[in-house]
Order: structure tokens, then C-alpha cells, then sequence
């Protein structure tokens, strides 16, 4: 390991990998963006990347390098070695400007990566510390393209037409002189297979089941934080033991049942559902916040003549309101995402819910692209929801311990 | 002198107290055991059935009535037919009988000697019917009145049936055969093969996966809280959303995964991720841990940041290493928040089914235990062995929750 702690090898063979990981990411970028069919040749970014992790401890003038090496990668992809290749003839300024993105990105990131190593010898601090940087940089490229590579392939889809997707499924640059035509797939959803309702339904069935799971889990969650009575303890652990139950083992009983009493194929028997699905974990959460009230406020409230129940309502609950905002949130967020039950209990077209109705979209009658029009559909409320109040569902996740 | 000390038996008070406690806990209570204990006794009790789909409706009786000639004028005959059949096709009806009211105007000539009738009730006993059991009864009715104007409505009074069938689920016959069905399956050794890796790798990787991100994003940086949004993405959004993207991505014939593989040099041929074995189990692990190592990361992060910088300050002055700190310093303090996430996610990834569901339908060798409840109980319209295979299930989980409890009283010791 201490060969390794030497600018003249550590920086060669860090930037080697970095300009490999770098070079096939820019292909793929510029490959799904453009629909140009591209080809990395790890072989070739491996080696010039060596050279530019080379030239930095040995030149020590980052900007320099890194400029010089954005004009290697260009003209080595221009004259066709290249780290990127093309599959079919392709314009000189095309290749040189390919080549040029995937130069820049490597070596302007190299140099915030090696920048400072010294040509000889150093010590384990700084080669640490440069293998960390490779690391976080090789994470954020790795994680960053994980999530964004299937939502972008998400949208993308839901744009084009049949004959597009099969023409080249690589191309997924948006051609934005179509205009509105664009959104067909989402009108055709929208005139076609109803989901102006299913969206409805989606909406006010998750709103009631809101409701309904803090009507019962706020009165639950506060007995079993404070009052005293026998069998507390074993209650709230019994609490978590019926939160583990999957959905799966109850679902058959709960199917035969809902056959039986005709609740099958309606909102109601959702209704029903849903809240006692998502009251465990809102009373397990509820009852964590309301263990951190100090117990103090609340016989204060008692002593000046107020009852329990008035203490709940006028001392509790407004201290918890942040609190009931992230459970809200999160059984929203269980109830809009809910499948199994909707996917068991539901037949008919006409009372579906959003995921039930995306459920239907996959089959091979219907054209991928309405389908992933449908995920969008989906996912758009409740991403947006999201991305709005993170701050509230990050701790109702949190609290919620890992119910998935 | 007396002593001082707390009250033994319980004063009004408290008495108070707890009615109000089980009060507010009644509600859910209550709903919690119609739809959770409930069903779970009726899992336990179907499991020891031989029911299948077709079972489930009670076997009953079914007349079909129809008048069967002309009628004008007094002295025309025509017969009433009714078809009779039990609807289903397998368990016996026992007593069945039959009462209708004749139409005004028509007498009755012949009787069926297991018919009776009084005034213009008519009475039927056909004792006990064979599953699939048919008959036709007919009765030969003569006019007595004027019906120029169209006969008479033998519908006008439906013919009731009654007769008690027996339903499979409420006998009090029981059998094993739904977990020997379940066990000596050929291919329970692969569905237990599945569920083992899928969980324990599925757990791991995402424990892994989340530690990483996590480390990523405990640092300072432009967009941080951007990209922390970005990184829950695939937990948050549904997950039918998220399964049917990678299915379109990682299609055989036209994804896009594939396309890509052979235009970078990768592969040679199509790879048809969800149906292949054993591929299509590790692709769905994969997928499990882009799911859900989110959550992880949350978690973890959470953790990460309630670390106290004191050590580290202390740990840079000895001239500890990057790595050094955070194998020594950092990982030590993150080992209680990974050994319960690493318990709990455990717990939900062997419960987990909707993703594989989605993802291959349970086939490549993708078939867990919880995709099995539904691929017995559906699929091959089993639902005693599905029920089987549901309680094998809750009595695995009571032993994960045991584990879990223990671990967690074990670590309030510590």
C-alpha cells in the first residue's frame, strides 16, 4: 500500500478510473439526450486519463492541465481513437464538441480531485484523503445516475409515439417543435381511459383515509403515552408486532369477507381499508411525539380545572401540530401509493383508483408509452407533495421507523 | 408509627383513568381486530381446510320457471316447467324443498307425488342433492278461464327454494393436505432459496447502499438539500410507478438497458433481465435496494448528524486518518442505528410483495413466500394452501419479532 503514496502513481491511476467512470457517463448522457448512437472506449479514456493524472502533480497548474486536457479528448475523439466513438459517420465539429464535453468533465473534476497531490512522495493523510474525494465523486455520479436514469426514462417515454420508441429506444431527446402534440399520451389517458377520475378517487380516498386514521390514532396514541392503566406496556409493543403484519397474509380473509358482505368492487370497502392499514403506524408514531411533550404543560392544564379530553385538544394537539402534519403526510403518501388492496378489490373500470388504473395500462394491447404516461401521473402528486414538505415527511419517515 | 408508602389497590382515580384510557382506545381497537386479528384467525383456520376458489359460495338450490303451451281458452293444457339444478358443482344440499303459487285460473292435473298442494301453494320436497345434481319438474295445468288477452304469468310469484348446503369453511372437517401441498411442492426449495437471498441481500445492500449515500451527503455543499430530495425519490414515489419504469427500461426487445449494452460494447445478444434465471432474482434484489436504500439513508444521515464533533477534532489532533476516523470513530456510534434497521428492514423485505409481484409475477425463480400466498391462492385457485402459506409466514415474522424485541430490551441494558 505505501508504493501507492506517491503523486506519480496515486494520480495516474485515480484519474484513470475517474476518467473512465466519467467518459461512459458523458456517453451515456449525451447518448439517451441526442439519440447519436456512441461508443466509450474504456482502453482509450484509461490511458489518457493516466496522462492527465500524470500531468497534474508533475505540472502543478490545474487550470492548464485541465484546459490542455479538454483539448486532447477533443482532438482524440475527432480523429476517431477517441475515448468516444460513433457507430455511423458523424460531423468533425459534432465529434470535436463530444469530445471536448467528456475532456472538460473528466479533467476539471480530476483537478479538484488531485489537484494538490505532490509529484514524489506524501503521506497518508493526503492519499486518503484523494482516494475519499475519488470515492464521494464516483457516489454522487453512481447514486445520482441510479435515480435519474429510470424517472428520466419515465418522462422521456411518456413523450414519444409508438413508431419513435421503436425506431431507436436510445433516443430519448425531446423534440419540442411537435408542441402540444408532445402530451398525447397524457390527453388520450385523460379522454380515453378516464383518469380525471381515478385521480379523483386517488385524491379523496387518501384525503379520508387522513381523516379517519387521526380520528381514531390521536385519542389511541395519547392513552397509551400517558394515562396509566394495566397492560400498557404490552399494548404499545403489540402495537409494532400488528404494524409487521404484511398486507399479503391478511389480504385473502379480507378478500373472502369483502366478497361476501358485497364490499368488493366499491370505495367504501377502500375505505374501510385503508385506515386500519395505516392507524398502527400513526399511533406508533403519534405516541413517540406525544412521550416528548413534557408531561408538566398537561397537569398544569389539570390543575387549572381543565379535563383530559380538554387538555388533548387545547394543550396536546396544538403542540403536536407539526407532528400531526408529518403522519397526515405519510399515510397520504401509504395511501396514494397503496396497490395490493386496490389491485385485489377493485374490478370495475369505473371506480378505480390511480395506481389500479396504471395497474390496467400494462398490457400488451396498450402502447408503453401511455403506460409510463400513467406512472407519471402517479408519481407527479405525490413527488411534488414531497418535494414541497420535505422537511414534515422526512420526519414522519423517520418517526415512522422503516414501514415500506 | 405507619409506614408511608404508595397505595396498593387501585383508587377511583386511577380507576378513571384506565376506563378513559380503553375509551380512546376503543375505536381502534376494535377496528384493528375486525380487519387484522380477525382475518389472521381466519387464515389459521383456512389453512386447515381443503377450499379452493370455487368453494367459497355456500351450494344453493336454483329454479328456473317457465310455462311451457298455449292458452287462449278454458280447456287448453299446458305444462310449467321448472329446471332445477344445485350451483355447485361438488357439495351436497341437503332438504331441499320448493314453494311457488300457481297463477289464477289454472288447476293442476297432475302431481308429482313429492309435491303437495294446498289451495294454490305449492309445496316440493326433493330430499338431499348430489353436488351437480339437474332435474326437470313438470306439472300439467289445464284453463279454466278466458285468456284471449295472453296467458297467464307463471313469473309473477318466483318459485323460492330452500335447503341448507354445507359450506367447506364452516364444517368442522380438517386436514393437513394444504401444508403438505405447500412443503412438498418441487419447487419449495426454490421459494425458500428466494426469499433467503432476496431478504438477507436485499437488507444488506440497502443497509450498505443507504450508509454510503448517507456519507455523501453529510458534507457541505451547494444543492445539498436538493440532492438529498432527489435521493428518496424512488421510496417516495408508488411503487407501480417505479416497477413498471425498470420493466419498460430493462425490456428484452425494446428497452432501453439492453439497447444501450449493445451499442457500448457490453453484450452481444438481448438479455431478458426479469425472465431469465437466476438474473431476474438479482435484478429484482437490485431493484429492492434501489427501493429502499433511501430509508436507510435517512436514517442513518439522521444519526450522523446528532454525532458529536468533539472526537473528531480530538481524533484530528492525534493525526487519525480519514479512513481511520471513520472506522473507529463513526461506524462505532452508527453500529445501534444499522443493527435496528438492519432487524426492521429485514422484517419488511421478507414481508415485502407488491415489487416482486410487479416486477416478474413471481416466475424465474423470483417466487418468495409472499408471492406464493398469491400465486396458490390465485393462481392455482388454492386458497387452503395459500392460507398455508400464510401462516407459515406469521410464524416466521413471530420469530423475527421476538428476535427484534429481544435485541431491543438487550440493548436498553447495555
Amino acid at each position: 500500500m505505501k508504493t501507492l503514496y506517491r503523486g506519480y502513481l496515486a494520480g495516474p491511476i485515480i484519474t484513470a478510473l475517474w476518467s473512465v467512470t466519467i467518459v461512459i457517463t458523458v456517453a451515456v448522457a449525451l447518448s439517451l439526450g441526442t439519440g447519436i448512437p456512441l461508443r466509450p472506449s474504456n482502453l482509450v479514456s484509461l490511458l489518457a486519463g493516466a496522462l492527465v493524472g500524470l500531468a497534474f502533480p508533475l505540472l502543478r497548474r490545474p487550470i492548464l492541465v485541465a484546459a490542455g486536457a479538454t483539448v486532447l479528448f477533443a482532438l482524440l475523439t475527432v480523429s476517431g481513437i477517441g475515448p468516444i466513438n460513433f457507430r455511423e459517420e458523424t460531423g468533425s465539429v459534432t465529434a470535436l464538441l463530444f469530445g471536448g464535453v467528456a475532456g472538460a468533465a473528466v479533467s476539471f473534476s480530476a483537478a479538484r480531485i488531485i489537484g494538490d497531490l505532490p509529484f514524489g512522495g506524501m503521506d497518508r493523510h493526503e492519499f486518503e484523503n484523494c482516494v475519499l474525494r475519488f470515492l464521494i465523486g464516483f457516489g454522487f455520479v453512481v447514486f445520482t445516475a441510479a435515480v435519474l436514469i429510470p424517472f428520466g426514462v419515465m418522462v422521456a417515454t411518456s413523450l414519444k409515439s409508438q413508431q419513435e420508441l421503436l425506431q431507436n429506444p436510445l433516443d430519448y431527446s425531446i423534440d419540442l417543435s411537435k408542441g402540444w402534440d408532445l402530451l398525447r399520451s397524457y390527453r388520450e389517458l385523460f379522454v380515453d381511459f378516464n383518469f380525471g377520475s381515478y385521480l379523483w378517487t386517488s385524491f379523496y380516498v387518501s384525503v379520508v383515509t387522513v381523516f379517519v386514521t387521526l380520528l381514531f390514532s390521536v385519542p389511541g396514541a395519547y392513552a397509551v403515552a400517558r394515562l396509566r392503566f394495566a397492560g400498557q406496556k404490552q399494548f404499545s409493543q403489540s402495537i409494532l408486532l400488528i404494524y409487521m403484519v404484511p398486507m399479503i397474509v391478511l389480504a385473502l380473509p379480507i378478500y373472502m369477507a369483502f366478497s361476501v358482505a358485497g364490499l368488493r368492487n366499491s370505495i367504501l370497502g377502500i375505505i374501510l381499508i385503508y385506515p386500519v392499514t395505516t392507524i398502527p403506524v400513526a399511533l406508533y408514531i403519534l405516541q413517540g411525539y406525544f412521550r416528548g411533550i413534557p408531561v408538566e404543560i398537561e397537569e398544569a392544564g389539570l390543575m387549572d380545572g381543565l379535563g383530559r379530553l380538554s387538555v388533548i385538544r387545547r394543550i396536546t394537539l396544538p403542540l403536536c401540530l407539526p407532528a400531526l402534519a408529518s403522519v397526515s403526510l405519510y399515510v397520504f403518501m401509504i395511501a396514494w401509493n397503496e396497490f395490493l388492496l386496490a389491485f385485489m378489490l377493485l374490478d370495475d373500470p369505473s371506480k378505480f383508483t390511480l395506481t389500479r388504473g396504471v395497474a390496467m395500462l400494462n398490457s400488451s394491447e396498450i402502447p408503453r408509452q401511455h403506460l409510463m404516461a400513467g406512472a407519471v401521473i402517479a408519481s407527479v402528486p405525490v413527488l411534488a407533495l414531497f418535494m414541497g414538505l420535505e422537511r414534515f415527511l422526512t420526519r414522519g419517515l423517520t418517526a415512522g421507523s422503516v414501514k415500506g | 408509627m405507619p409506614t408511608i408508602a404508595p397505595p396498593k389497590n387501585a383508587k377511583p382515580l386511577q380507576k378513571q383513568e384506565a376506563r378513559l384510557a380503553w375509551g380512546l382506545l376503543a375505536p381502534t381497537v376494535t377496528s384493528v381486530a375486525l380487519i387484522v386479528l380477525l382475518p389472521l384467525l381466519a387464515i389459521f383456520w383456512i389453512s386447515f381446510k381443503p377450499v379452493s376458489l370455487g368453494d367459497l359460495r355456500a351450494p344453493v338450490p336454483l329454479a328456473n320457471e317457465r310455462l311451457r303451451g298455449e292458452i287462449t281458452q278454458p280447456g287448453d293444457t299446458a305444462t310449467i316447467q321448472y329446471r332445477l339444478r344445485n350451483s355447485n358443482s361438488e357439495n351436497q344440499i341437503n332438504g331441499v324443498t320448493l314453494t311457488d303459487t300457481i297463477p289464477a285460473g289454472l288447476s293442476v292435473s297432475d302431481l308429482d307425488p313429492r309435491c303437495d298442494l294446498a289451495g294454490r301453494q305449492l309445496t316440493c320436497e326433493f330430499g338431499d342433492w348430489e353436488g351437480g345434481h339437474r332435474e326437470t319438474l313438470e306439472l300439467t295445468v289445464t284453463a279454466e278461464a278466458d285468456f284471449a288477452d295472453g296467458p297467464p304469468d307463471v313469473r309473477a310469484s318466483t318459485a323460492t327454494m330452500d335447503g341448507s348446503g354445507e359450506n367447506v369453511l364452516t364444517s368442522l372437517e380438517f386436514t393437513f393436505e394444504n401444508f403438505m401441498t405447500v412443503f412438498e411442492a418441487r419447487d419449495f426449495l426454490s421459494v425458500l432459496w428466494a426469499t433467503v437471498f432476496y431478504t438477507v441481500v436485499g437488507t444488506v445492500g440497502a443497509l450498505v447502499a443507504g450508509l454510503f449515500a448517507a456519507l455523501l451527503l453529510n458534507q457541505t455543499f451547494r444543492g445539498r438539500g436538493f440532492l438529498r430530495g432527489l435521493f428518496l425519490f424512488p421510496y417516495v414515489a408508488p411503487v407501480i410507478a417505479a416497477a413498471f419504469t425498470w420493466v419498460t427500461l430493462f425490456d428484452p426487445f425494446s428497452g432501453s438497458a439492453n439497447a444501450l449494452l449493445l451499442q457500448m460494447g457490453f453484450s452481444t445478444g438481448p438479455i431478458n433481465f426479469f425472465g431469465e434465471r437466476p438474473l431476474a432474482l438479482i435484478m429484482v434484489t437490485v431493484f429492492e435496494i434501489w427501493r429502499y436504500f433511501p430509508l436507510s439513508f435517512l436514517f442513518i444521515l439522521a444519526r450522523m448528524q446528532a454525532v458529536d464533533t468533539d472526537i473528531f477534532e480530538a481524533a484530528n489532533m492525534d493525526g487519525a486518518s480519514p479512513f481511520q476516523k471513520f472506522r473507529y470513530l463513526l461506524l462505532p456510534q452508527l453500529f445501534g442505528i444499522l443493527s435496528v434497521l438492519f432487524l426492521l428492514r429485514f422484517i419488511w423485505t421478507f414481508n415485502k410483495f407488491d415489487d416482486i409481484f410487479l416486477l416478474t409475477g413471481g416466475n424465474a425463480g423470483t417466487r418468495t413466500l409472499t408471492v406464493n400466498v398469491y400465486e396458490q391462492a390465485f393462481a392455482v385457485a388454492d386458497i387452503g394452501a395459500g392460507a398455508a402459506v400464510a401462516v407459515v409466514i406469521f410464524l416466521c415474522l413471530l420469530g423475527f419479532s421476538t428476535v427484534y424485541f429481544w435485541s431491543l430490551r438487550h440493548e436498553e441494558e447495555l
